[in-house]
């Protein structure tokens, strides 16, 4: 389950890094699978190595994710989250009926080499990028526009370009978090990057928070270990699970707007106001 | 000049919202540009901007042709703007909103912040110092930290006036700025304005309340259904016969 926890925060900052220029993409499951069939592959029919897979499950789904944004990203709002629906569902598709994904059944054999470490190695390095890049010109770009984008566009802005760059590092850093789940699993199926992946991806940010890196990584942490915990506890799995996440996005809606990272700049005003200016 | 406006025309649809409107702007001056509601001011300013392009004629800057440009490179040539609708960045601070004005006039390069370089911090130092001078020109230096949606209508004009001076503009367009602002408060935004224009910033400003036009401009341009009605000095401007009549309806629209 930690190994979960960590791919899933992996994959939950990727999507925060498209969330942060105000773009809502339900793309990030589908370049994870990217990522994931892009490493298996390249283990399983080329005998690549494991770096090798890594990167080259991280550079494909950043490729494809150059290619489908710059089209893309002219859409705004609901739209771009249909687009990126569909292209979600376009990769599904062709994971299902292609051979070389080995189908429905799924990619066999990759070798299990990922280590709890890595994981969470991986992902320190992914927060702290973020937190660097939140605070570098193109953080500051990214939520100018998410905040107005004609007025960012006239401080100087470049809107697409930003918004290229930001899903393509969002698509990346999916792809590398695919490439690892590749490497934990043994095997990978079509469904393991379906709807409901990207779904949950998003729920991980609302309930963590968008705005600090440490919010989708807390939403990815609490939102994967609910089932377990409620197992412990004597709650069966199936429907009350379901319930229960429902129960916990409502509430952190209601109660918590800017999500669980919000708990703690909440109780210290004084210190919050004092990294105010780093919170962007 | 610094800026010619020649023969601009823009239509939505079947909708004539300007015609073959020119003038100039000399540099260092204050220019107003005043007409009617739905005259086709915001429009000018938004083709001015790069916020939209025109559907004829040409708009000069400095001699460089400025009306095929996108706005973020409008805005890299030195040209910063206001909106009427207010249109500032809500859930950040005021210093924060002035901080993204910032954008073409810092660094804020990623790799030495990934790398924590000491230098990253002298930077930020220096330029949260320049925004907060930026807040002090406007009076708003007291909410640095407040979210910007929580100030009053007034101070967020100021505010906005403030990011756009975070460019370093050399020209300057403002759209509406003292709308909905106390007397007082107009009064500083017009100190403001003048102490712009003396450093030798060049200011285009729309505005309907007169007095304030009439006491900082030098030049004012009158438009009336998308067409420039004159060109001239605020006393040539106030006796102008049509332009009296855009104003105030003439006596055969009266009977």
């Amino acid at each position: 389950m930690i190994n979960f926890i960590g791919i899933n925060a992996l994959l939950a900052l990727s999507l925060n890094v498209t969330l942060a220029a105000g773009m809502l993409s339900l793309g990030n499951a589908a370049f994870a699978g990217i990522g994931g069939y892009t490493a298996g592959v390249l283990t399983v029919h080329l005998k690549a190595p494991f770096i090798l897979s890594l990167c080259g499950g991280t550079l494909m789904a950043g490729l494809v994710g150059l290619l489908l944004g710059m089209p893309v990203l002219r859409l705004k709002g609901v739209f771009l989250a249909m687009a990126t629906l569909a292209f979600g569902e376009v990769v599904r598709i062709a994971a299902v009926n292609l051979d070389i994904t080995g189908g429905a059944e799924g990619l066999t054999g990759i070798p299990n080499i990922t280590q709890t470490w890595m994981i969470f190695l991986a992902l320190a390095l992914a927060a702290y990028f973020l937190a660097a890049l939140r605070r570098s010109r193109i953080g500051w770009g990214l939520v100018s526009i998410r905040e107005d984008e004609t007025a960012a566009a006239c401080l100087g802005v470049d809107i697409t370009y930003y918004k290229v760059v930001a899903f393509t590092i969002g698509a990346m850093m999916a792809g590398f978090a695919g490439a690892m789940y590749a490497h934990l699993n043994y095997l990978i199926t079509p469904r393991d990057f379906g709807f409901f992946i990207a779904v949950d991806l998003l729920v991980y940010n609302i309930v963590g928070g968008t705005r600090v890196w440490c919010g989708p990584i807390l939403g990815a942490a609490l939102l994967t270990a609910l089932p377990e915990i409620l197992r412990g506890i004597g709650v069966a799995a199936g429907p009350i699970r379901l319930a229960v996440n429902g129960v916990v996005l409502l509430l952190v809606i209601l109660f918590l707007p800017n999500g669980l990272a919000s708990f703690f700049t909440r109780w210290r005003p004084a210190a919050a106001k004092a990294v105010s200016s780093e919170r962007i | 000049m610094i800026l010619s406006v020649d023969n601009i025309s823009r239509s939505f649809g079947g909708v004539q919202a300007l015609l073959d409107v020119s003038f100039d702007v000399a540099p260092g001056t204050i220019h107003g540009l005043i007409g009617p509601n739905g005259a086709g001011k915001t429009t000018l300013i938004n083709i001015l901007s790069g916020v939209l392009p025109p559907t004829g004629g040409q708009v000069l800057y400095q001699g460089q042709a400025l009306h095929r440009l996108p706005a973020h490179q409008v805005a890299a040539l030195g040209v910063a703007r206001t909106f009427q609708n207010i249109r500032l960045f809500p859930t950040m601070t005021c210093l924060e909103n002035v901080q993204a004005g910032q954008h073409l006039t810092a660094q804020r390069s990623l790799m030495p912040r990934l790398l924590r370089l000491p230098s990253v911090g002298r930077e930020d130092r220096e330029l949260e110092e320049r925004a907060r001078d930026n807040l002090v020109r406007v009076g708003l230096e007291d909410k640095a930290s407040q979210p910007a949606r929580g100030l009053s209508y007034g101070e967020r004009r100021r505010l906005e006036i403030a990011r756009a001076l975070a460019l370093n503009p050399r020209l300057l367009l403002l759209d509406e700025p003292v709308a909905g602002m106390r007397r007082g408060e107009a009064a500083e935004v017009a100190d403001l304005v003048r102490s712009l224009a003396q450093g030798g910033m060049t200011i285009l400003l729309i505005e309907h309340n007169m007095a304030f036009v009439m006491e900082i401009c030098s030049c004012i341009t009158v438009l009336n259904f998308g067409r420039v009605i004159t060109t001239g000095s605020p006393d040539t401007v106030r006796r102008h016969r049509d332009v009296i009549e855009a104003y105030l309806g003439s006596e055969r629209a009266d009977a």
